[in-house]
């Protein structure tokens, strides 16, 4: 699966419009507790956010790659946040149905350097 | 331990009625209650047993040291206890015609009165419960005072980023958006940073002093000043009052509106989480804006005067929570104005002992002369060896010790936040810097068998993690 | 004076040298003219002149040997035990429970609490409690917002504080109130049906209500239900005990006070507001939650849990900003509940409304009094007389009795509980007899 990045750590797959966050970014929050998603047919505007997860002392947004609807949410996830922690490459968290093709994102190369900073 | 419902053996029962003595009447079965309550079932020894079980499975002020920064865990004097359980007190209710409750007004004006004078304004209300219903509360006045004045752009509510998570809440409560600005090393506002958010849209700045970092923010006549060129109000957060109270005045400083935390500052106890009080003080121009009812004197008859035609409405049901009140003026009195003075003085000093006598071992957040409390890090700590603020909060609960705050404020990276109050003697406060001494020679020496406390307590480190994924919020039979 | 500080002057002098300042003030130095010069308070006072003080504060408010007054604050027996726990220090003197493993006391009462509240309303959870049954009201409308809608309804019989209360709470924001009318002294159906547009999330009633009325609850909550509504009810708690449950009648979030539950009516606070909800709302409550969970070698243990709801972690973000608590009157409400037990609930619920009944059908009796509404009631109800309440209030006063609320010239609201003997109701009617002569 190729996936593009946004530098708040959130991956996008072109191919099938989902959406999760980076191994990065579970490994920093810790064990995840609780992820807030929207509904299917709520829209999400690119650079902003859509969703949160929480970790015991911390919460974080999630900001979506993309401009679109959400098309399909993941369930899964709301009985079993630990998938984002195990699998987050697998722990997709919303699929979207784009309006505009995504821009600016970065390649997994480009956000391998930034997170090695 | 068990729970209660876990000792219940049906057929038990503490509680004994008299006979009932007028017919019993009884309401069509429609009306009833589907199913039994599943209340435990337990004898008055049960009963006693248990709660003298759990009690001995928590620590409070009593049972010894509790630097909790900016917690003011200070003690609790008994004598204020005791006046707050008198009979006419308890037993009076809070409807009853006020020419029967005269002591009570006398007492709630007397107490705002003092309040007043303490905190530099001109008027007080007592009716917010806690510290974060009065912050709550004074926002609520902002906001009125700025949509009396034509001003309802005003939706902007500033805080340093090391303000309490209190602040921004409360503000977002009164549909303000915050505004967060970054504070110096010190904890101290940043001045340019300050002046480039300020402007026509903003309501007011939030902001302790001393701040959470423990330090005197000496520039405080000119944030005020920003603040009010700009057409914002100044709001205290009166956290951190107790090195300062008697000494300094919020209103002396510039503030326009204060609250007090009276469990904090003025000896009040926490009861484990509560009930405290935060009485709200503020500037004239705010004052028709207070909530209702507020109690006036007259010729030496005092009334419950609803609020005025500006007033925000109220926030409680009656008047606040007195009986708390009761303690805050009784250790008022029992100070009086040197004692506020020295108990303030004493405060300082003995954070700034334990500071100076810390401060070689650990990375100091200030170097300078601190207020109330001080702020330490583990990152150096961390780097080293592994052990964080968590886990050496975990190993002082083995010594005995209450923790410190840990991971506050925000900007400081693995605090120890440590507010020892007036009322520890040095005997306690060097016992504590030798006990705190040690442990960071042990968490060096063997960091792995640091990671295992706490060991002497009930528990281990709760599993917090299974605790929010899968939250089991309330008791349920085995059997189902 | 006492300060309640330990301090000898040779150990200030030593401590301030290891500082290395010279004196107290000189902790203060470098903002000199901020110092108060003149603190306008008296000199402190010794331990002996200030409970002499306050016991005078206490004799100038009345004592009344019989209450037949509620409107909010209930006069019901507490037993020695309570206050005898509730006293113990470790209790008293602790702070919030943040360090788990030395505060397993205080989670445990707080779970237990938790479970008894949710058990009292028949809901899945609850919380460690809020400051009353006012703030608990206008969090509960708050927890529903949605989106898309903007209104709430109250029924006009919530106790009238807490419409105001709810008033302060919902004006900032922007949320649109609209009062349900009554109809002999219950919320109207048909004013309830006609005001339920698309626009809005909560309807709110009160059990029993303000007038000490029993609520249709059940046929409101489906009123409000098929109107895709949140519905939510303001309990008091021996009511609770008795009649159908809130869940029953479709509550979403169900509030009330919690003062009957073992706290003196002590001028009106602290009491204790508290909330039950579904656990579909769960994340939606504000303040402090206590879960359960386990420690490494597989302990039961209790812990703060879903704290990334509240304000020390979400700050602007979170949806409300309590921090403290009513902590201490949760554990008195516990262990009242605790020691009044399954039975024990039910006897102070039949015994305060059948001492209502009966003091109702006692003060009917006499010419010039009746009851101003129909409805069944609880342990509370308006009486209308053709004497003026003040006059009524008044010679009772006189008798050292409190008598009903004046609700209007002509009207008073009257309460009994279990304390109230059948004597005391006798007096009271002769009381009231003599002003008729």
């Amino acid at each position: 699966m190729e996936r593009k990045f946004l530098k708040t750590h959130e991956w996008y797959c072109e191919k099938c419009n989902k959406i999760g966050i980076s191994d990065y970014a579970q490994h920093e929050l810790g064990d995840i507790v609780y992820v807030e998603l929207p509904s299917v047919g709520d829209p999400v505007e690119a650079g902003k956010a859509f969703g949160n997860v929480e970790s015991v002392k911390g919460v974080s947004e999630v900001f979506s790659p993309v401009s679109g609807t959400v098309a399909e949410v993941n369930t899964d996830l709301e009985s079993q946040p630990e998938l984002i922690n195990q699998a987050p490459y697998d722990a997709w968290m919303i699929k979207v149905t784009p309006s505009a093709p995504a821009e600016g994102l970065l390649s997994e190369e480009e956000y391998q350097k930034l997170i090695a900073k | 331990m068990k729970t209660i419902f876990e000792k219940s053996v049906p057929g038990r029962q503490a509680l004994s009625l008299p006979e009932c003595d007028v017919p019993l009447y009884q309401l069509s079965p429609e009306l009833l209650r589907e199913k039994p309550l599943r209340f435990p079932e337990v004898a008055e020894i049960d009963l006693v047993r248990h709660y003298t079980a759990l009690s001995k499975r928590a620590y409070g002020v009593d049972d010894g040291f509790y630097p909790l920064g900016s917690c003011t865990m200070k003690y609790n004097p008994k004598l204020n206890e005791e006046a707050a359980n008198l009979p006419g007190f308890t037993g009076i209710h809070p409807l009853q015609e006020q020419k029967t409750l005269q002591g009570a007004l006398k007492l709630m004006y007397t107490l705002g009165a003092k309040l007043a004078e303490i905190t530099g304004m001109d008027q007080i209300t007592l009716q917010p419960a806690a510290g974060a219903h009065g912050e709550y509360t004074a926002l609520q006045l902002i906001r009125a005072y700025h949509l009396d004045h034509g001003n309802p752009q005003r939706n902007k509510i500033i805080v340093p980023d090391s303000a309490h998570g209190t602040n921004p809440a409360s503000a977002a409560m009164n549909d303000y958006i915050t505004v967060n600005i970054p504070s110096g090393p010190d904890g101290c506002v940043d001045l340019e940073a300050l002046k480039a958010a300020v402007g026509e849209d903003t309501a007011a700045l939030m902001l302790t002093n001393p701040n959470t970092v423990g330090i005197f923010d000496k520039n405080i006549r000119q944030i005020a000043q920003i603040v009010h060129d700009a057409g914002g109000l100044l709001y205290y957060d009166g956290a951190n009052l107790n090195p300062i109270m008697g000494l300094i005045r919020p209103g002396d400083m510039g503030y326009d509106v204060v609250h007090l935390n009276l469990h904090k500052t003025f000896s009040t106890p926490h009861g484990g989480g509560g009930p405290g009080s935060g009485p709200v003080g503020c500037k004239a121009a705010l004052a028709p804006y207070l909530p209702g009812p507020i109690v006036t004197e007259k010729d030496g008859v005092y009334s419950l005067t609803p609020g005025g035609d500006k007033s925000i409405g109220t926030v409680k049901t009656f008047y606040g929570n007195f009986l708390v009140m009761i303690k805050a003026l009784a250790y008022i009195e029992t100070l009086g104005a040197e004692g506020i003075r020295l108990a303030a003085q004493l405060a300082a000093l003995n954070a700034n002992y334990m500071m100076a006598r810390l401060k070689g071992h650990f990375p100091a957040y200030s170097s300078d002369i601190c207020m109330h409390e001080f702020v330490i890090s583990c990152e150096k700590l961390k780097e080293e060896v592994g052990i964080t603020a968590l886990d050496f909060a975990k190993a002082l609960i083995d010594r005995g010790i209450h923790p410190p705050t840990i991971y506050f404020p925000l900007i400081v990276h693995e605090a120890l936040m440590f507010e020892p109050t007036e009322t520890e003697s040095k005997q306690t406060l060097d016992q504590a810097c030798d006990t705190i001494l040690e442990l960071l020679r042990e968490a060096k020496a063997d960091p792995a068998a640091f990671k295992q406390h706490p060991v002497k307590m009930p528990i281990g480190r709760p599993d917090e993690v299974t605790a929010a994924r899968k939250p089991i919020l309330v008791y349920t039979p085995a059997s189902s | 004076m006492s300060t309640y500080t330990p301090h000898t002057p040779s150990e200030i002098r030593s401590m301030l040298d290891t500082v290395g300042v010279k004196s107290l003030e000189d902790l203060y130095s470098g903002f000199e003219d901020l110092w108060t010069k003149n603190l306008n308070l008296p000199p402190g006072k010794s331990q002996m002149e200030v409970i002499r003080f306050f016991t005078e504060l206490a004799s100038q408010n009345k004592l009344f040997g019989s209450i037949f007054r509620g409107a909010g604050a209930y006069c019901h027996y507490i037993p020695s035990v309570i206050k005898s726990l509730v006293s113990r220090e470790e209790f008293v003197t602790a702070y919030t429970p943040y360090q788990a493993e030395m505060s397993q006391g205080i989670l445990q009462s707080i779970f237990e609490f938790q479970s008894m509240i949710a058990d009292l309303t028949g809901m899945q959870v609850s919380n460690a409690s809020l400051y009353d049954g006012s703030t608990a009201l206008a969090d509960a409308i708050l927890m529903l917002r949605e989106k898309k809608k903007n209104k709430v309804l109250l029924s006009s019989a919530l106790h009238p504080r807490s419409l105001e209360v709810i008033k302060t709470y919902l004006t900032p924001l922007g949320i649109q109130i609209e009062l349900i009318a009554l109809e002999e002294g219950k919320t109207s159906i048909s004013d309830l049906t006609a005001k339920l547009t698309e626009d809005v999330f909560a309807v709110a009633i009160a059990q029993t209500n303000y007038l000490g009325i029993i609520e249709n609850a059940a046929d409101i909550g489906q009123k409000v239900k098929a109107n895709k509504s949140g519905f939510v009810m303001s309990v008091e708690p021996f009511a609770c005990s008795f009649l159908k449950t809130p869940a029953a009648c479709g509550a979403d979030v169900v509030t009330g006070e919690g003062q009957p539950l073992g706290m003196p009516l002590s001028f009106g606070g602290p009491y204790l507001g508290f909330i039950g909800t579904t656990e579909k709302l769960t994340r939606k409550i504000p303040g402090r939650i206590v879960g359960k969970t386990h420690d490494a070698s597989g302990k039961d243990a209790y812990v703060l849990t879903l704290q990334a709801r509240e304000q020390h972690i979400r700050r602007e973000k979170a949806s409300s900003s309590i921090c403290s608590n009513q902590a201490h009157c949760a554990l008195t409400a516990a262990i009242y509940m605790a020691y009044a037990g399954k039975e024990g609930m039910r006897q102070v619920a039949v015994q305060s409304l059948s001492k209502a009944h009966y003091l109702a059908q006692e003060i009917t009796r006499l010419p010039g009094f009746e009851l101003q509404y129909k409805s069944e009631f609880f342990n509370e109800f308006v009486i209308k007389s053709q004497i003026p309440a003040d006059i009524i209030i008044n010679a009772c006063a006189q008798e050292n009795i409190l008598a009903g609320l004046k609700l209007g010239e002509y009207q008073t609201l009257w309460c009994a509980t279990e304390v109230n003997t059948r004597e005391d109701i006798q007096k009271l009617i002769d009381v009231l007899k003599q002003i008729k002569a």
